[in-house]
């Protein structure tokens, strides 16, 4: 009974989030705010651990995949196709709920328990589509960037790496990451980025946005928001991959 | 003025306010006291719509809250203005943007027409040269300052103050009760100040609401709280050795 209480109370929060905004100039200037502390900001990490796992993912393939008959280009075939149907989509995202969901959920949750949100409604704002609905776009509409970056991000690395420990030469690598590309798995992997992003953003803000109580409330909410979209994206995940894929 | 007539709120089974009637009248300081958990701050929240009421109804001016369409409520809610316990500015903006927030939110005033709102709601709580400091970098007073400068923006009819000195020295204290009782004077405010401060009772209570275990007890003004018999009022207002000796010293007064 539970679940369906938030999973109704979250419908009922989002339909809040998407009433009309009060005044359009002030939800752009929330959303370029929101797209600079979401996005902006989450690009060195992605970047870093996009270019290591990159790497780890080049030699991973090429201690693993020992057999004499396999062509050395499909190093970089494996680490391209791995990146963006996988690491850059999926795990990306898993990552992202732990930097931008728990900011989310915390960053309510603070507001909540300081009376700030009270305050908003008092005045007559819709608190819930001013302070949510640019988070949402911000996230939705930086993921997919965010995406290519660590795509680029991750051949780089594994171009570093593969020629670096002498498994692969530079030239086969780009042999292998040109090889039998397959558009339709960026356009998958978009398409996930965009859902997921929308997770990233929504479900964290409703963990934050019903805080009651304390301190410890909002920390509690903000490990739940990470935990609960950490499950929520792996359960669509493997939905639009079956959706998608058949 | 805010009429309330019989208000009946609950939490899950446990009712906090049974049957609570009172007037808050115009231009005056309206004070809710009691002890702590005896329903004032619900109260306050009931009659500003935070929290929904079971039964009985609150009429601003004559219009009840309860008839109001979602358009009307929201117009209704540009009139109130209220400062919260510990200020509740928003952390993000700067004192200067706190205070605009209802303008820029509301108004199709131009950035000159806001400014001078601006200044002079700064100015009327005595806020100078803090206009671009965070909340985080000013003291609790001046926060309480600022959240009255920002709940006077737009012209408000109706002024609630949740603990407005709570935190406060008593020297900072006098002064934001006076600066409560000057605004909703000039301003022709109706002022509900939720309060267990014996100091703002004495001071500002030109209208005094007691509330205890949920149930309205007494009714008065700040010079009739001295006199009164009604045991549960005493025991609240003369809890404290200072305020015992205050009443001894006023008796023996009376007395000559």
């Amino acid at each position: 009974m539970n679940v369906f209480y938030h999973i109704g109370q979250y419908f009922l929060l989002l339909v809040r989030v998407f009433k009309k905004p009060e005044k359009n100039s002030i939800y752009i200037r929330q959303l370029v705010l929101e797209i600079e502390k979401l996005g902006i900001n989450s690009i060195g990490i992605v970047a870093v651990i996009s270019v290591f796992m990159g790497g780890i993912i080049t030699l991973q393939l090429t201690y693993n995949m020992v057999n004499p008959l396999m062509p050395t280009y499909i190093i970089g075939l494996g680490n391209r196709d791995t990146l963006i149907l996988e690491f850059s989509s999926t795990v990306l995202s898993l990552m992202l709920a732990g930097k931008v969901g728990s900011n989310i959920a915390s960053e309510l949750g603070s507001m909540r328990i300081t009376e700030q949100i009270d305050s908003m409604e008092i005045m007559g704002v819709n608190s819930a589509s001013y302070l949510i609905l640019p988070k949402i776009i911000a996230v939705v509409f930086i993921s997919p960037f965010l995406f290519i970056i660590s795509v680029f991000c991750g051949l780089v690395g594994g171009l570093i790496t593969g020629p670096l420990s002498g498994v692969v030469t530079i030239a086969t690598y780009v042999t292998g990451i040109t090889t039998l590309f397959v558009p339709f798995y960026v356009s998958f992997s978009i398409i996930k980025t965009l859902a997921f992003g929308f997770l990233i953003a929504s479900v964290p803000a409703y963990m934050g946005y019903f805080v009651q109580g304390g301190a410890l409330e909002v920390g509690r909410a903000s490990t739940r928001a990470v935990v609960n979209t950490s499950i929520l994206i792996l359960f669509f995940d493997l939905v639009l991959t079956q959706l998608l894929f058949k | 003025m805010i009429e309330i007539k019989n208000l009946f709120k609950s939490f899950e089974g446990r009712t906090v306010l049974k049957d609570i009637s009172s007037v808050f009248e115009k231009g005056k300081t309206n004070l809710i006291i009691g002890q702590s958990g005896s329903g004032k701050t619900v109260l306050l929240k009931s009659i500003v719509g935070l929290f929904e009421i079971e039964g009985g109804e609150i009429l601003f001016d004559g219009r009840n809250n309860r008839n109001m369409n979602f358009k009307e409520q929201k117009l209704l809610r540009q009139e109130i203005g209220m400062v919260f316990q510990n200020g509740a500015l928003f952390d993000s903006l700067t004192v200067e943007e706190n205070v605009r927030f209802p303008m820029d939110m509301f108004t199709t005033m131009s950035m000159k027409e806001k400014k001078t709102r601006l200044d002079f709601c700064l100015e009327r709580v005595n806020i100078r040269q803090s206009n671009h400091l965070y909340p985080s970098e000013i003291s609790g007073g001046m926060r309480k300052r600022v959240a009255i400068a920002r709940a006077i923006a737009l012209n408000p009819k109706y002024l609630f103050c949740d603990e407005p000195n709570s935190g406060l020295d008593p020297v900072t204290s006098i002064l934001i009760d006076a600066l409560i009782k000057e605004i909703t004077a000039e301003f022709d405010i109706t002022t509900i100040i939720n309060t267990h401060d014996m100091n703002s009772v004495m001071e500002i209570g030109d209208n005094i609401l007691f509330i205890s275990e949920g149930l309205k007890c007494w009714e008065g003004n700040s010079s009739q709280i001295f006199n009164t018999r009604n045991k549960k009022l005493n025991a609240f207002v003369f809890a404290s050795p200072f305020s015992k000796k205050f009443r001894e010293l006023k008796q023996m007064e009376d007395d000559e």
